[in-house]
């Protein structure tokens, strides 16, 4: 099929293939515990929150825009839906759903706002994430909800098998991540709403002139990743067993990063779902196996920094060459 | 279908307009026009700015409604206004400048994009696209990888894309904004082979452009608008340039040749063999101070990069540039500009000015450090006073030097670019194709600046792909294709027609 | 050229015309001006009809002046890059680490008992580490951005969460605090009323508005801005002045960690992080274009006069700082509604043909008009 070809053959997705060989081959020598199935399965799953928001990111980078406030989003939808947990007995759907939903309206709210008031999203976002973080601390002091209900504290195992290595588990997060992953590149990718985003991406003029609507387009961009930002919260509550307002402050250049490396671009109208998820891989490996090697946790930050904007040049440059090359004579 | 009907279809036109007029606010854009076109046929627009050809075509679109009064007449049924989508359904499709592609998506993907909007949920299946996408190139037998990505494609190639796409929409008849404005003199041939296809299947192509020289093989008809009326429809061949000019401004222009021979003069800059790969190659030419050389050729030929070679943007790979008889090291534009050369790009709105700042900032922004009295200050009022004399030099129809400059005409525009450049005190003024987009009548007075400059004893590279411009604003022409200089004219010796047939020749 | 003596007519015809000049550079921005002075009036009198007897009092006029310098620096430093085309997201992660190693040599290096001459010596150095470090950043990101050609919101990004990363690792999340009194008094002293860190901001906002206006490289950031492209192509060599554009920023980073020192006592990883927001909206509502090109420093120090006022008031109403810094969010957005559907305050007469060019920011701002 031509379109795995290009998913699995494409630039990005090539480099990063060859990226994470590289990387697996020099960890896998310098630490005999890193190849092994139990440390890979406990990597993918503390990436898990990070994946799931990362996939929202990536829709909205497609469709040409930005946005920093995800991470407010998560944590408020998270504590909505604790507090209705805890305070009020509601059942994990409803729960669930009511997170959700205001995931859905803080994302509307980013994509109203862009839109009408046409302004740089990166300011509207900005503008926004401080609205809902200052609002969320204001209205919950700032305290954590503890005690959450077993059926979201409680480890949820799919699979659970040893190894040479230990148990290994596959746990909600893993699954909830990798059904998040695949979904979003189905929509992106064979869907007529995943096909008008990556159009507006790549001319918002022109798509809007053939009839694609520029604000139904904005509005499921951005709405899904407040949707996506709820699922994470919540996915994030369960793994620490508790629902912090502060806790995903500060993750936004991670989640971004991700998506960037995958092959989503700031103009727009790029990338894949495989390239974020073989970014992902590439990550985590990274840094599992710097901490193995007994590299400060910190190090990685500016690891991770450098490693975008290496990437990011090589695109700039890349993009800038084939621009000159076909460049209409504009009048 | 009865023989009735069948023949009348013969006889009507597949588009008629008739009393259609379009006003906004207080401005008449287009005022009584009856105008028609008839199945299958190449038909050409042209007009100045303001002559309502683009207020026309928006109307046939369904982007404006026309004022009540006029009909539109599409295949028989007749409308008073038409909505985007209704347009569509009639088959009217229209081609902007920019072609209005997606560069990310591929070539089928772009094609095809109308299945992908009325599409329920999921995207059309690959084999539904790829037969429509398939069908439409077949039926301009046009070959294109459908996998290839817009973006990687050269802008021939994408035209074919983007008329590909109108007939998968089912077009009946086609407008294309200026199509060859950026095609090489094969890929032109290219473009009118597809038209005849087109002509041939029954689809009506409307060019707007007034370049005769290219569209006059397979135009039959040319209609003339002017200050929003139709001066006329008149058949292609009975057309040339001057004339189209005259009716398109109402004023009979008088050409002089005004070549002189400037040979004893001091050459001011020289360029030796030079050779830029991909580009240009081997090129040499001698600019004498105070002449006035034209260098035409059409796209594809060298002419913009040798221009930014000689203007330091790029670096040759061999060869020399010398000024003043003194051998030139460029490694920058800076350098150039500080050497005396001065270079006016064929881009006037992108490259040439800054749209939104004010005028003043736009003609001081070359010649910041003469402006300097201390400690690198540049008092503004040095700026405005800069400008006021400029605008007054130079004519420029500004009143407050402090507005943007994108509120002036095109023409006064490109006064404000020649003003920024002479600023400079430049020895070499390079011109890249200076009045596109400039209405006919500015452009004489352009030519006027231009000719007081070399008077001046400024060299003038004058670079263009118009026949009239170089041919009576020239002391001698050079004949550029392929990256090579092919041929020398002078004006006067060699007549208008010659330079024109080894143009396209 | 006319040498007979100028009649009634030609006189008014001067007139008119210097009129027209005057009204066009009133348009294009000092309406702006003006109506935020009115504006700041407004909030001035409406404070001062709720708190009658708190609010309307030199007191107040004395506290804002001491909690502006900082905040004004530092959207100096945001409006420099914003004008430039570009931004910076790393303004407060820059302040704060060169805080943290001015006050690390004057906390863990410098003996307590330090005075006179040494105490100066001392205190030069601490300075000039600092500012060497803000020079470091300022030059990384700038050519970075001019070029390497990277996006100025990737690299800002990166280089915020690089400072923070490296300030709290060092000092694993605690504040380094006591310095000499010398240092303190920028903040607490005053001189006719006025206090010192206020006098410096207003000296360092005078030139930076004599930068922007009248030097060289005030023009070419301001043309930058606009149409990066042109602005090469007339001779300007873009990529030094972009990298100057991201120095001067992170000098003036440098300028608010040292008044930040004097006002707090203190330095951190984490203070001021709410500021980022704030000096956005500073500098939006003082007039900077966000897309680049304009900006007028006068604005951008009526709309800090202006957000401090809002500031005070909301603490004498003792208003929780979680929802001030909500209201600074919603405040940012009404100024753009404001800006977006009041054309009739703007200048521009019809564009014809216009294309609007915004370089330094491709995607997420893409402009909304047609360019065809």
């Amino acid at each position: 099929m031509p379109r795995l070809r290009e998913v699995v053959f494409g630039r990005t997705e090539t480099a990063l293939i060859a990226a994470i060989l590289v990387t697996a081959v020099i960890l896998s020598l310098s630490s005999p515990y890193f190849l092994t199935i139990s440390n890979l399965v406990n990597l993918v799953e503390a990436y898990s929150v990070t994946t799931i928001l990362a996939a929202g990111v990536f829709v909205v980078l497609v469709s040409g825009g930005i946005d920093i406030s995800f991470t407010a989003t998560a944590s408020a939808t998270q504590y909505l839906g604790a507090y209705l947990a805890t305070h009020f007995g509601f059942s994990a759907a409803s729960a669930l759903g009511a997170a959700a939903a205001l995931g859905v309206a803080l994302g509307s709210v980013n994509a109203l706002l862009t839109h009408y008031l046409r302004v740089a999203s990166i300011i509207v976002t900005i503008a926004t994430s401080s609205i809902y973080y200052a609002l969320l601390i204001y209205f919950t002091d700032a305290q954590e909800i503890y005690n959450l209900p077993d059926w979201w504290s409680n480890r949820i195992t799919f699979l659970r098998f040893s190894s040479a290595s230990g148990v290994v588990r596959i746990t909600l997060p893993i699954v909830v991540m990798l059904v998040v992953v695949a979904l979003t590149e189905y929509l992106m990718r064979w869907t007529r709403i995943g096909r008008q985003i990556y159009a507006f991406g790549g001319n918002p003029e022109a798509a809007s002139r053939i009839g694609i609507g520029v604000l139904r387009v904005q509005l499921l961009a951005y709405g899904y990743l407040g949707l996506l930002a709820a699922v994470a919260g919540f996915i994030q509550a369960s793994r620490v067993h508790q629902a912090v307002p502060t806790a995903m402050a500060g993750q936004e250049l991670n989640v971004l990063a991700v998506a960037i490396l995958g092959g989503a671009t700031l103009v727009g109208g790029v990338g894949s779902m495989g390239g974020v998820a073989l970014a992902v891989v590439f990550l985590a490996m990274l840094q599992n196996g710097l901490n193995l090697v007994g590299v400060s946790p910190y190090f990685f930050g500016i690891l991770t920094g450098l490693a975008i904007l290496v990437s990011i040049t090589m695109t700039g440059f890349a993009e800038r060459h084939a621009r000159k090359r076909y460049a209409v004579r504009s009048v | 279908m009865t023989v009735d009907s069948l023949a009348s279809a013969d006889a009507k036109p597949f588009l008629a307009l008739s009393g259609i007029g379009k006003k906004f606010g207080g401005t008449v854009a287009l005022d009584g026009i009856h105008w028609s076109v008839d199945r299958g046929e190449v038909h050409c627009l042209v007009g100045e700015n303001g002559s309502g050809k683009s207020t026309l075509i928006k109307i046939l679109a369904g982007v404006y409604a026309p004022d009540s009064g006029g009909s539109i007449s599409i295949d028989g049924s007749r409308y008073a206004s038409l909505t985007p989508s209704q347009a569509k359904s009639l088959g009217v499709q229209v081609i902007f400048q920019d072609l209005s592609l997606f560069p990310n998506l591929t070539v089928l993907e772009n094609i095809a994009i109308d299945h992908q909007l009325h599409a329920p949920f999921l995207a059309p299946p690959a084999r539904v696209m790829r037969e429509a996408a398939g069908a439409a190139l077949g039926r301009l037998d046009a070959r294109l990888r459908l996998e290839a990505l817009v973006r990687d494609l050269p802008v021939a190639q994408r035209q074919i894309v983007a008329i590909c796409r109108g007939l998968a929409a089912n077009a009946r008849i086609l407008f294309m904004d200026e199509p060859t404005a950026s095609l090489t003199r094969r890929e032109v041939e290219l473009l009118l082979r597809t038209v005849r296809r087109l002509k041939a299947l029954g689809v009506a192509v409307v060019f707007v452009s007034h370049r005769l020289e290219e569209i006059v093989e397979v135009a039959e008809r040319v209609t003339v608008l002017r200050d929003g009326r139709k001066v006329g429809t008149f058949p292609a061949a009975q057309l040339n340039n001057h004339r189209l000019a005259e009716l398109m401004t109402g004023a009979r222009i008088t050409h002089q040749i005004m070549a002189r021979s400037l040979r004893d003069r001091r050459p001011a800059l020289e360029v030796r063999g030079a050779t830029r790969a991909g580009e240009f190659e081997d090129t040499s030419l001698v600019l004498h101070q105070g002449e006035i050389l034209g260098l035409i050729g059409l796209l594809g030929a060298g002419r913009t990069e040798l221009a930014l070679a000689l203007f330091g943007m790029t670096a040759l790979d061999s060869g020399e540039i010398l000024l003043d008889g003194a051998r030139l090291d460029l490694r920058s534009n800076q350098d150039a500009v500080k050497a005396g050369i001065a270079y006016v790009s064929e881009d006037r709105l992108g490259l040439g000015l800054n749209l939104k700042q004010p005028i003043s900032d736009n003609i001081a922004i070359t010649v910041l450090d003469r402006l300097v009295y201390a400690f690198g200050l540049v008092a503004r009022r040095a700026r405005s006073r800069l400008a006021s004399s400029w605008v007054a030099q130079l004519g420029i129809g500004a009143p407050n030097v402090e507005a943007p400059v994108q509120t002036l005409s095109g023409g006064n525009q490109q006064r404000v670019v020649l003003a920024k450049w002479l600023a400079t005190d430049p020895k070499v003024l390079i011109l890249d194709s200076p009045t596109v987009g400039v209405d006919i009548r500015n452009k004489q007075g352009i030519y006027g600046v231009v000719r007081r400059l070399a008077k001046e004893g400024v060299a003038i590279l004058l670079i263009s792909d118009e026949v009239p411009e170089v041919y009576f604003n020239s002391d001698r022409v050079l004949h550029m294709r392929n990256g090579r200089i092919v041929g020398e004219f002078v004006p006067g010796i060699a007549s208008e027609h010659a330079l024109s047939e080894a143009l396209y020749a | 050229m006319r040498v007979a003596p100028p009649g009634l007519s030609e006189l008014n015809g001067k007139l008119s015309s210097e009129l027209d000049r005057v009204i066009g550079s009133l348009r294009q921005g000092a309406i702006g001006i003006s109506g935020l002075l009115a504006l700041l009036a407004v909030l001035i009198g409406l404070f001062s009809l709720s708190m009658p007897t708190t609010f309307p009092r030199a007191t107040t006029l004395q506290a804002m002046m001491f909690q502006i310098p900082e905040l004004g620096l530092l959207s100096l430093a945001m409006a420099v890059p914003l004008i430039s085309g570009g931004i910076n997201l790393a303004i407060i992660a820059t302040a704060n680490q060169a805080g943290l190693l001015m006050a690390w040599i004057l906390t863990a290096l410098m003996r307590q008992d330090t005075n006179g001459a040494t105490l100066a010596l001392w205190l030069f150095g601490a300075l000039a580490a600092g500012l060497l470090s803000c020079i470091v950043v300022g030059l990384v990101t700038g050519v970075l951005v001019a070029i390497l050609g990277v996006h100025p919101i990737l690299v800002t990004l990166g280089t915020m969460t690089l400072l923070h990363g490296l300030s709290i690792d060092l000092t694993r999340g605690r504040t380094l605090s006591g310095f000499p009194d010398v240092l303190t008094a920028i903040s607490n002293r005053t001189l006719w009323g006025v206090p010192i860190s206020f006098g410096l901001f207003a000296i360092v906002a005078t030139a930076a508005h004599v930068l922007l206006t009248s030097t060289k490289l005030g023009v070419r950031i301001h043309m930058i801005g606009s149409n990066l492209e042109s602005t090469r192509y007339s001779g300007v060599d873009t990529r030094r002045v972009q990298v100057w554009v991201y120095l001067i920023s992170s000098i003036l980073c440098w300028l608010a960690a040292v008044i930040m020192m004097a006002r707090f006592n203190s330095a951190g990883a984490d203070i001021a992080q709410s500021y980022l927001l704030i000096t956005v909206l500073a500098a939006i509502l003082g007039g900077v274009d966000p897309y680049g090109g304009f900006g007028r420093i006068a604005g951008l120090f009526i709309a800090l006069w202006m957000l401090q006022v809002i500031a005070s008031g909301f603490n004498l109403m003792n208003v929780s700082p979680h929802l001030a810094l909500a209201s600074w969010g919603v405040i940012l957005l009404l100024v753009m509604a404001v800006k977006r559907f009041t054309p009739a305050l703007r200048l521009a007469p019809r564009m014809r043909g216009s294309r609007s060019e915004s370089p330094a920011w491709p995607g997420p701002n893409r402009r909304p008009e047609n360019p065809s």
